[in-house]
């Protein structure tokens, strides 16, 4: 479905002549970032703290975190819409599961424990959902994670009664340290992160599983005919993004200790925008994750600066994030699409 | 069942009190009402579904009479198509409706009562006069006063205060505008002014950043209980909270429970309830089942919440 569009990671050599345009493409969402971190050091002397950038890298995480998965389904050709309304459904759910288990387990670690097992169980159930009704059913993804997104958010809506769904406070201290916790100084979601992404480029790029989402992002039908089951890596993909959304509750319960109808809006958006942002082509058959987490802390950084600066008026934040967006995105096509 | 109608009956009190009393012989009317609300997208319009619902089950089972019909909108375009079939479909003989958008909403609340509907708003206005029989709402200009007011007595005249906007809309400027009018003339500095949009992660990040970007903040407004939670958040992370005031709005139950428990960073809130719906519907209910006259406009105050009278506030069941 992909095969006309011009696919950045192609190596130089293969179109003929060698470019030094193409290296900077590749590189461009780094360089957004780099021309990101100068303008907000310049604006306000506290940007470059360790503090203020250890507070975005933790406030990016989840996002990060769901977009590794992101990527994958978006390399094997797929389109999840659902994840936003999905996060808010498992961090619901998962402080009700475990309301209702401290009454036996206490508010200990056992609780969170079960709690979070639970949690990654939902997510893959959930993802599990989007999968099978994708291949099984033929249905179009955006059509399939678009009802999934509105059930999700308003099952949602309909347990918090539209109010909020509240961590007991015992457990809340006891959870707390997942969000504010800190190893030799990095914020436990930070580490998490990085893990995660550098898990998830290695399953990408050095593991068969990364390859046929690949070829199967690139061409369904080539990808069919070289034996590989195309329905198989697809529904692992939604597994993989349910599972991922998962581990973004995780961090995200503790840090307020409650969901809300509001948790979660429009994260899906973000989550392709960063993915898109990183150089994975949206129609799918290329992915890669530094760059999506680059895209992500693009995101992070960008509101960042805005809170951090009053030269422009709020109303006004909603373009200039957008207009960074389609620069980032135009430094890398640049001559690619000529 | 029983608490539902108590605080419904102190609620609406003046005029169930004097209904009730005064003509017990008044014919009972069938009627449909319809209520159109907004959709609970954040915790505010979260607890004005439950009150809107816990409201509607207690009149139904009182006056078996009346008929009810509840729609909720995610945006005012929905709204405008629910208040249509309303009237067409449904064919309300009164409508009571807390508009999304004054402006959108107008039109079709005219056309409404052009068919002889009796309409009550609720909170908003429309943006033409005239149009409502009866109109229950809250006080804006002065939520942002008594909120200037507070941080004036609390700094005592002088200090550094951030401040968190809600959703960009006609009520968040009203609000905005008294408070800082109400702060004109002191010496107390507003630092910035960055939308949170009345909710938790967004008051939970903002406040983040106005913690790196000003190296002193004596009080945060976060204009929202909901982003007032988040805000405080921020502040313990930073290490920040000694000698820090957070104010919030609205009257959540949980910030309500802090103020009672004497939490060190609320101490106080401003009363802004989503049970505002709850005497717009007893009002237009009374109309029909006992034939009350209600017409007018109904401003319910603004009042300042502390530590000796939250008590009155607290609606422990609500969502919100």
């Amino acid at each position: 479905m992909s095969d006309t569009i011009a696919v950045p990671n192609k190596l130089p050599a293969a179109r003929g002549r060698y470019r030094i345009g193409d290296h900077l493409t590749a590189f461009g969402p780094l360089i957004a970032l780099v021309v990101l971190l100068i303008i907000g050091g310049l604006i306000n002397e506290s940007f470059l703290s360790s503090a203020n950038l250890s507070n975005v890298l933790t406030r990016s995480a989840l996002i990060g975190i769901i977009a590794i998965g992101t990527t994958f389904v978006i390399t094997a050709g797929g389109l999840d819409l659902s994840v936003g309304a999905m996060s808010a459904l498992v961090a619901g759910l998962m402080i009700m599961f475990m309301n209702f288990a401290a009454a036996t387990l206490g508010t200990g670690w056992a609780t969170v424990l079960t709690g979070i097992a639970f949690a990654l169980v939902l997510g893959t159930m959930t993802g599990l959902v989007n999968g099978l009704l994708i291949t099984r059913w033929r249905i179009e993804a955006f059509i399939v994670t678009l009802g999934t997104m509105g059930i999700f958010r308003s099952l949602l809506t309909y347990l918090s009664n539209g109010g909020s769904i509240s961590l007991e406070s015992g457990l809340r201290s006891t959870a707390r340290p997942i969000y504010y916790g800190t190893l030799l100084g990095i914020a436990y979601p930070i580490i998490a992160l990085a893990v995660l992404a550098a898990i998830g480029e290695f399953v990408l790029w050095r593991t068969r599983f990364g390859r046929h989402c690949a070829a199967v992002g690139s061409n369904a039908d080539v990808a069919r005919y070289s034996a590989i089951n195309v329905n198989r890596v697809r529904i692992a993909t939604y597994i993989l993004q349910g599972l991922c959304v998962a581990v973004a509750t995780l961090i995200y319960v503790p840090r307020l200790g409650a969901a809300t109808p509001s948790t979660g809006v429009l994260w899906e958006l973000e989550a392709i925008a960063a993915v898109i942002i990183g150089g994975t082509v949206l129609s799918g058959g290329y992915g890669r994750i530094w760059g999506t987490i680059v895209g992500v802390l693009i995101l992070g950084l960008i509101q960042n600066v805005l809170n951090l600066t009053s030269w422009f008026s709020p109303h006004l934040n909603g373009s200039i994030q957008g207009a960074i967006i389609i620069l980032a995105v135009l430094m890398q096509k640049g001559r690619a699409t000529r | 069942m029983l608490k539902n109608l108590r605080s419904l009956l102190s609620i609406g009190a003046i005029t169930l009190a004097g209904v009730l009393t005064t003509s017990p012989s008044a014919m009972a009317e069938k009627a449909k009402i319809g209520v159109s609300i907004p959709a609970a997208t954040h915790g505010w319009t979260g607890g004005l579904n439950y009150h809107t619902k816990r409201t509607v089950d207690a009149l139904k089972k009182a006056y078996p009479d009346l008929e009810f019909v509840i729609t909720t909108a995610d945006s005012a375009t929905k709204q405008v198509n629910d208040i249509e079939d309303l009237v067409a479909v449904q064919k309300i003989n009164a409508l009571v409706v807390l508009p999304f958008e004054s402006d959108p909403l107008t039109e079709p609340v005219k056309e409404a009562k052009k068919q002889g509907v009796f309409v009550a708003t609720v909170d908003r206005g429309l943006s033409e006069e005239g149009i409502e029989d009866l109109y229950v709402g809250g006080n804006n200009p002065e939520y942002g006063r008594i909120a200037a007011d507070y941080f004036k007595k609390k700094l005592d005249g002088k200090g550094k205060i951030v401040v968190m906007r809600g959703i960009p809309t006609a009520i968040d400027n009203i609000r905005i505008d008294a408070f800082k009018k109400a702060l004109e003339g002191t010496s107390i500095q507003v630092l910035d002014m960055q939308y949170a949009n009345w909710n938790p992660d967004k008051g939970f990040e903002v406040m983040q950043d106005y913690l790196q970007r000003f190296p002193q903040i004596d009080a945060v407004w976060a204009g929202d209980d909901d982003a007032a939670l988040g805000a405080v958040e921020a502040i313990n992370q930073a290490g920040r909270a000694k000698g820090m005031t957070v104010l919030g709005g609205s009257g959540m139950n949980k910030v309500i429970k802090r103020i009672m428990d004497g939490d060190s960073l609320i101490d106080a809130d401003i009363f802004y309830p989503p049970t505002l719906i709850i005497p717009a519907i007893g009002a237009v209910a009374m109309k029909f089942a006992v034939g009350a006259p209600v017409s007018g406009r109904w401003v319910l105050g603004s009042p300042l919440i502390t530590k000796e009278n939250a008590k009155q506030y607290y609606f422990p069941e609500s969502p919100y």
